[in-house]
């Protein structure tokens, strides 16, 4: 029931006093801006953490050696320990809740162009891991494949490349596979390349590694049976902590560690730093929901107590109105309506105006490569914030209707 | 002669503080198309009286019949209803709503009616044409003298076409001059069969009317038939 005459009069009330409809209006506008604009910036975040930490699987924890920090069955303390292949195969028969186990060598400090192919040459990582390694750490393959248990049994001489070295050591749009590079003096075929966006480091940019098979490496790189860091990966529905705990217990027993020895062994847990990004995000949502309702609110209580001020203002013209014949009920959807007006045109605007900006921030930075939104509101939430200014407009104004429709006339009237 | 208003043995209470009993048993019948005042001096009742009769507040005991409708205990919004279906006012304060021009001020009894805005406003460029404010029909109250906004306010009341006309104090803020020019407006107005009820402690405008009940502490002292216009007992000319 849209009634023109209702709204005319409405429209004249709030154009009446200018700047304070204008001032009224903006303390909901800011808020719902903020509110919006915050969550946009709490999601953007989110987005491109998520999208950094891509192709990582969470449940998994990466262990290396350390130097012993305890004296332990007539070892000084400050020993140099090393793990090798039979603890590997200790901890994979042992603890049982493992999914996958890779063991993975990566020497510090490349040489410097230490891989060459013709006359491009580049310095690059160069690392060795186990086939399942791609299980923990998802690569995203652009030609060919990833190591395969083949390549790793017959010690294959075949290496899966970073994006960037591919761009560096081919042509572009260059077909990869089957052509030989050498790295470290070594040649080895190329089986495959990543199409690495991943952007986290855990072992290397792996953008910029050149993995080959494990077995490979260690032979050729003179490792004997050391293994320089491993990655335990858990079973579904295992945290990945309770594992961590086991296999560093097989360790300490194996190389004769203190149990008590908290600096032996070096480990990078993903899911406890997934948890605390987890939880880092989480609290800025919160935050940025408490920081923008509160605004809001405060927008929305400053409608309210203008409402409550205007009603005190028009007593008297409430008054003459009830006198002449306006229902109680008419006088109350007048407060309301005009409550709601005030709320819903600049919450509107609010909206449309934080999107706007938004849009912009995404357009701006393009952080999402290929135009994809990374800061903006989903439609839902746009829609569920529209419905939220609705509802908190006609509150703000129920307060000060219900004390119009109080005014009685007579009242009213004798107030000069 | 039908009565449009019948009073029976009406009592009005206020409880402020000490119980105040403003209406002692009024009983009063008023034929339509009467001409009357209410006199009587502040503190008498006599706006009591007029609340009541205008069903903007309520009385305690007793009967009031409008138009041989009893109007006792209504809601608020059947008040409001019966206000703008069977009332018109005119107030000493004039009350007309400032942020509106002369011509929306008299058509707002017809928006709580509903009426279309083309309707309304076109009925009240009539009325103010009738009471002479046909070039004042755009003007805000605040650019009006005393007299003009009173007959905007008579326009008001008169454009829902109610069954009486309640006048309380309409000269009251006004000089002599422009108090008789008022005055005669309310009287061509009852001279074509609209019932008009004056409230007014000034005898000089209670004169014109014909017919005077006079309100003592609460209760009527007397009600004076006055059609020869010639009253002058208990007024200011026969203290002179």
């Amino acid at each position: 029931m849209f009634d023109l005459d209702r709204w005319h009069e409405i429209f004249i009330t709030i154009s009446r006093n200018k700047l304070r409809s204008f001032l009224t209006a903006f303390g909901v506008f800011w808020g719902i801006f903020m509110l919006i604009v915050l969550i946009g910036g709490g999601n953007g975040l989110g987005n491109l953490i998520s999208g950094q930490i891509e192709g990582i699987t969470t449940n998994s924890c990466y262990i290396w050696n350390g130097r012993t920090s305890e004296a332990y069955k007539g070892f000084r303390k400050g020993r140099w320990w090393t793990i090798s292949n039979r603890d590997i195969k200790i901890i994979k028969s042992n603890v049982k809740d493992i999914e996958e186990i890779s063991p993975i060598i990566m020497p510090w400090s490349p040489t410097t162009d230490n891989a060459v192919r013709g006359e491009k040459k580049g310095t690059f990582s160069v690392q060795g891991t186990y086939p399942n390694f791609n299980k923990v750490y998802i690569h995203k393959i652009k030609f060919g494949r990833y190591l395969n248990d083949i390549d790793l049994q017959e010690h294959r001489k075949v290496c899966v490349i970073g994006s960037r070295v591919y761009e560096t050591l081919f042509n572009r749009g260059e077909d990869p596979t089957g052509h030989d590079i050498r790295v470290d003096g070594i040649y080895y075929k190329v089986v495959g390349v990543g199409d690495g966006n991943e952007d986290m480091n855990i072992s290397g940019d792996t953008r910029e590694t050149i993995t080959i098979p494990f077995t490979v490496m260690q032979k050729l790189y003179n490792y004997g049976e050391n293994v320089d860091m491993f990655v335990i990966m858990a079973k579904p529905h295992v945290a990945v902590s309770e594992l961590q705990e086991q296999t560093e217990t097989i360790l300490k027993a194996n190389h004769d560690i203190a149990p008590y020895d908290k600096q032996a062994i070096n480990s990078f847990n993903i899911e406890a730093r997934f948890q605390q990004i987890g939880f880092l995000l989480l609290g800025v949502n919160i935050l940025a929901w408490i920081v923008g309702f509160g605004t809001l609110f405060a927008g929305i209580i400053g409608v309210s107590n203008i409402m409550m001020v205007t009603v005190r203002e028009r007593t008297q013209e409430i008054g003459i109105r009830r006198a002449i014949g306006a229902k109680p009920s008419s006088i109350m959807t007048q407060i309301m309506s005009e409550s709601f007006a005030i709320t819903a045109i600049a919450g509107f605007l609010g909206i449309s105006f934080a999107v706007l900006i938004l849009q912009m921030v995404d357009v701006g930075l393009d952080a999402g490569g290929n135009g994809t939104s990374v800061f903006q509101i989903s439609f839902v939430t746009s829609v569920v914030a529209a419905l939220i200014i609705i509802i908190l407009g006609t509150l703000a104004g129920l307060g000060p209707a219900f004390r119009a429709m109080k005014i009685k006339p007579i009242e009213a009237l004798s107030e000069e | 002669m039908p009565k449009i208003i019948k009073l029976k043995n009406i009592n009005k209470t206020y409880y402020n503080g000490a119980p105040l009993h403003v209406l002692k048993g009024i009983d009063i019948e008023i034929n339509r198309g009467e001409f009357v005042s209410i006199m009587g001096s502040s503190g008498s009742g006599k706006s009591t009286l007029l609340n009541i009769l205008g069903i903007l507040d309520n009385y305690d005991t007793g009967e009031y019949y409008l138009n041989d409708v009893l109007i006792k205990n209504l809601s608020e919004t059947r008040a409001a209803y019966f206000r703008n279906k069977l009332i018109g006012f005119v107030f000493q304060s004039f009350n007309l709503i400032s942020f509106k021009n002369a011509m929306e001020n008299v058509a707002l009894p017809l928006y709580y009616q509903k009426t279309g805005r083309k309707t309304r406003n076109k009925t009240a460029l009539e009325y103010l044409d009738k009471l002479g404010l046909k070039e004042w029909a755009y003007h805000m109250p605040n650019e009006l003298s005393g007299g003009q906004k009173q007959r905007v306010a008579i326009a008001r009341a008169l454009i829902s076409k109610p069954q009486i006309i309640l006048a309380d104090e309409p000269t009251g803020a006004l000089d002599s001059k422009t108090s008789a020019e008022v005055l005669d407006v309310l009287k061509k107005v009852n001279e074509t069969g609209m019932t008009m009820i004056i409230v007014t402690h000034e005898s000089g405008v209670a004169n014109q009317t014909n017919k005077i009940i006079r309100l003592k502490d609460g209760i009527i002292e007397s009600v004076e038939d006055n059609s020869e216009h010639n009253f002058s007992s208990f007024g200011i000319q026969n203290i002179k």
